[in-house]
């Protein structure tokens, strides 16, 4: 069984890497762009979708987390000695290694209390920024030295497509190439035993420690996941904004992570990606629809968050589990009624065991 | 169930990287001779359109004023677009909100350049907003000219930023001018310095430690969104300064102006031109202290600051005359503003280089253009730009004033330098510069 999870889920990954090949070069320079942005944003709302979906805790620091990451990829980006993949990878260790310091403390909280110290950490963490004025550039940040696409990846993509590479293409590439690579470790991680004993953990602390699963471990391993998948994320950003300033990472970025999860459907990496792709495109959509139909400006920019403010408030009243859980639970009830009305002549089938909504990460359906 | 799932992926990507595959088959290596497609430099110019961008900040905390910019460049290229454009081309503007947020102004910028093809960003505002885009301007060549900022990066160094041009007289001059200035006048003066901490404090604190250094007694730097600036405040009025110089943006002002009304501090201040703009000072000062201040026009009186091109407070300046009649014929709602008039005049400096970039104009050229005539384009600023091919620096000179009742006084002449240890001088070769009878430039092509 654990065999095929993997399979089925390396086979998704063949899968959608075709796709974003496919997407990618088939789109225009700017929506390359626009997926770079959904990719790094898709990333930390994959982590934050693991740590507040499957083990309940509530962050509201994960902008901050974002923050450590772009800030090492540009400090490390500055002598341009490592290789990229090197850098990205020491950007989500250093978080992960703030993060467990984190999660050690956010494990001793619950509910609103994890929610406040996170808050703290979304506020003070631009502060560090302007304080260490010489070393992180203050207010106006660090630049951030995208490196030039190699010789070989450019052939590869020619070789494939026919067209050259441009630089918001190859980070494009490099933000969905990390994205599956974390996704495909978050779904085997969620669909294994610590996946299970973080779940046991939100549902019901009691019986999961009687069960003799370490509370404390397994919401410290949670935020640790989740924190190195921000990190990640926020190294993506550095690249695709090429700038790390504070004013990028201020808690509205962590507030629209969370919007994204909660919209997408809590628990559900499929919804995390749905969340991060209307928190790309909606606000440009919108805005560009509002000048179309012949809004000033500042009307245009004004419509974006308002549009934004009702899908949310929307999705919050007619599908309270997102909207990859309310379609998850929707389908499934479907089924369970076929399958009841097919069983009815020969056997009572037993009640089908209750299921939280977004329960499956992975969108692996 | 997990068997024939597994099955059905597994045959969907192999027939999806078979048709990729096949699809791609056309290209399999590089051509031999790397081509270059049609010439970039003519992006955004059709026969009778030319498309320029912008980014400003429409909505958020530095929205307040800065996002009037924008209609005022609007009200012109409007006013010009009436008169028949530029060489029979309409100049189409597009403004993008980007919230002050370096993150949003990248993606924008991407928008802006990649999606709408705009031949030349116009003024795109900010710092550390500007900072996220312009090394992507320069390396996609797209002309980035007359940058709302004094920092210095804009013009300082145009090897490495062929593209970028500023506009507005840099923070190192105008604390050079400044500090000269008081250096002369109040010799015996206890100087304390209010600073932003960016580009702004930075550049500025150089330009007046030329000639203050003696009698700087204290500097206080604030970041920009916190709003608690008693401290600092506090410590320049322990320190016993007498004159403070402040360089920072509008709100600052207010917040300085009225944490100093509560402790009963005053000394002489000094505003850079950037924070200093009356009307919108008074209006933040009235919503800061919740309408405890009312006549807030007076209680700027005798606050120094600088100008580098007439504004509101002189109706009866030709410039001015014309602004207002442009704002008359072509924009929104509302009053004629110092804001709306900065944007009118960097309007009109893109308008006399279009010109200047001749009927076919392209990317290389309009920067070409600038380089040779920047410096003696006639225009609304008090002094010359200082264009040439080893600076891209903006306006090179301002004069000293006071405020009385929300108009500014003239303490000096004009007076210009540049960086370094620049001579100052006297300079009125620009004050005299009228507007065209029809208000729209005539400059010649150059080449």
């Amino acid at each position: 069984m654990a065999r095929s999870v993997l399979l089925r889920h390396l086979g998704l990954a063949v899968l959608g890497l075709v796709v974003v090949v496919l997407v990618l070069e088939s789109t225009s320079a700017f929506r390359n762009a626009q997926f770079a942005t959904m990719a790094y944003l898709g990333i930390a709302a994959g982590g934050l979708t693991v740590l507040t979906g499957l083990n309940g805790q509530l962050s509201l620091g994960h902008g901050a987390l974002m923050a450590i990451g772009a800030y090492t990829t540009a400090l490390l980006l500055q002598d341009q000695q490592l290789p990229l993949v090197a850098v990205l990878l020491v950007a989500s260790a250093v978080t992960t290694l703030i993060g467990a310091v984190i999660g050690v403390a956010a494990a001793r909280l619950h509910g609103p209390y994890i929610a406040g110290a996170t808050l703290a950490l979304a506020v003070a963490v631009p502060g560090v920024a302007l304080y260490f004025n010489d070393q992180l550039g203050g207010e106006q940040g660090l630049n951030v030295f995208v490196p030039d696409v190699p010789g070989w990846f450019a052939d590869a993509v020619y070789f494939l497509s026919a067209q050259d590479v441009s630089g918001s293409k190859y980070v494009a590439y490099v933000g969905w190439l990390s994205l599956i690579v974390t996704f495909v470790l978050l779904a085997n991680l969620s669909r294994s035993r610590v996946g299970r004993t973080w779940r046991a953990v939100r549902d019901d602390e009691v019986a999961a420690e009687i069960a003799g699963i370490p509370l404390g471990r397994a919401r410290v391993l949670a935020f640790v996941v989740s924190a190195a998948c921000a990190g990640l994320g926020g190294a993506v950003m550095a690249l695709t904004v090429r700038i790390t300033a504070p004013s990028g990472f201020t808690l509205t970025l962590s507030l629209s992570l969370l919007t994204a999860v909660v919209l997408g459907g809590l628990g559900s990496l499929t919804g995390a990606l749905l969340g991060a792709a209307l928190l790309t495109f909606l606000p440009q959509l919108v805005t560009s629809l509002g000048l179309d139909v012949g809004l000033s400006d500042l009307q245009s920019a004004q419509l974006a968050p308002l549009v934004y403010g009702l899908t949310l408030a929307l999705v919050i009243l007619l599908a309270p589990a997102g909207i990859v859980g309310s379609v998850r639970a929707r389908w499934r009830r479907q089924q369970e009624r076929a399958t009841h009305d097919y069983d009815l002549p020969t056997t009572t089938a037993p009640p089908s065991p209750a299921r939280t909504p977004g329960d499956e990460p992975g969108g692996d359906k | 169930m997990t068997r024939t799932w597994t099955t059905r992926a597994a045959m969907a990507v192999c027939v999806l990287t078979a048709g990729s595959l096949a699809a791609a088959c056309g290209a399999g290596g590089r051509p031999d001779k790397d081509e270059k497609g049609g010439s970039a430099s003519d992006v955004g110019i059709t026969e009778d359109t030319v498309t320029v961008g912008a980014h400003h900040p429409l909505t958020g905390v530095a929205a307040p004023g800065y996002s009037e910019i924008p209609d005022g460049a609007r009200a012109y290229f409007d006013f010009v677009n009436a008169n028949g454009g530029v060489d029979g081309r309409k100049i189409e503007y597009l403004v993008r909100d980007d919230g002050y947020n370096p993150t949003n102004t990248s993606q924008v910028t991407n928008e802006l350049v990649l999606k709408e093809e705009i031949f030349a960003m116009v003024g795109g505002l900010g710092t550390p907003t500007h900072s996220a885009v312009v090394d992507f301007l320069n390396k996609e060549g797209v002309p980035d000219l007359f940058v709302s900022s004094g920092s210095l990066q804009w013009g300082d160094d145009p090897g490495a930023k062929p593209f970028t041009f500023g506009w507005q007289p840099d923070y190192e001059i105008e604390g050079k001018i400044a500090g000269q200035w008081i250096a002369e006048n109040m010799p015996d003066a206890k100087v304390g310095l209010f600073l932003q901490d960016d580009d702004l404090g930075v550049d500025s604190e150089k330009g007046v430690r030329r000639f203050l250094d003696d009698q700087i007694v204290a500097v206080e730097k604030y970041t920009s969104g916190n709003t608690d600036v008693a401290p600092q405040i506090a410590a320049l009025q322990a320190a016993g300064a007498d004159v403070v110089m402040g360089f920072n943006t509008p709100s600052y002002t207010a917040l300085s102006q009225l944490v100093a009304l509560k402790l009963n501090y005053e000394p002489k201040w000094f505003y850079s031109s950037i924070g200093s703009d009356p009307a919108l000072v008074g209006s933040l000062l009235a919503r800061f202290s919740e309408g405890a201040v009312k006549d807030s026009a007076s209680l700027l009186d005798g606050v120094m600051s600088t100008e580098y091109i007439p504004g509101v407070d002189v109706p009866d300046n030709p410039w001015v005359q014309l602004w207002q009649r442009v704002w008359d014929e072509h924009g929104k709602e509302g009053e004629l503003t110092n804001y709306r008039i900065y944007g009118m005049s960097h309007a009109y400096a893109f308008v006399q280089t279009l010109q200047a970039a001749g009927p076919d104009p392209t990317r290389e050229g309009i920067v070409d253009a600038l380089e040779q005539i920047g410096s003696d384009l006639e225009g609304p600023p008090l002094a010359p730009f200082r264009y040439t091919e080893d600076s891209h620096l903006g306006i090179s000179g301002l004069q000293l004033v006071e405020l009385k009742g929300g108009v500014g006084e003239e303490l000096t002449p004009v007076l210009v330098t540049d960086l370094g240890d620049a001579p100052i001088e006297e300079d009125d070769s620009a004050t005299e510069d009228a507007p065209p009878e029809d208000g729209i430039p005539d400059v010649k092509p150059v080449g």
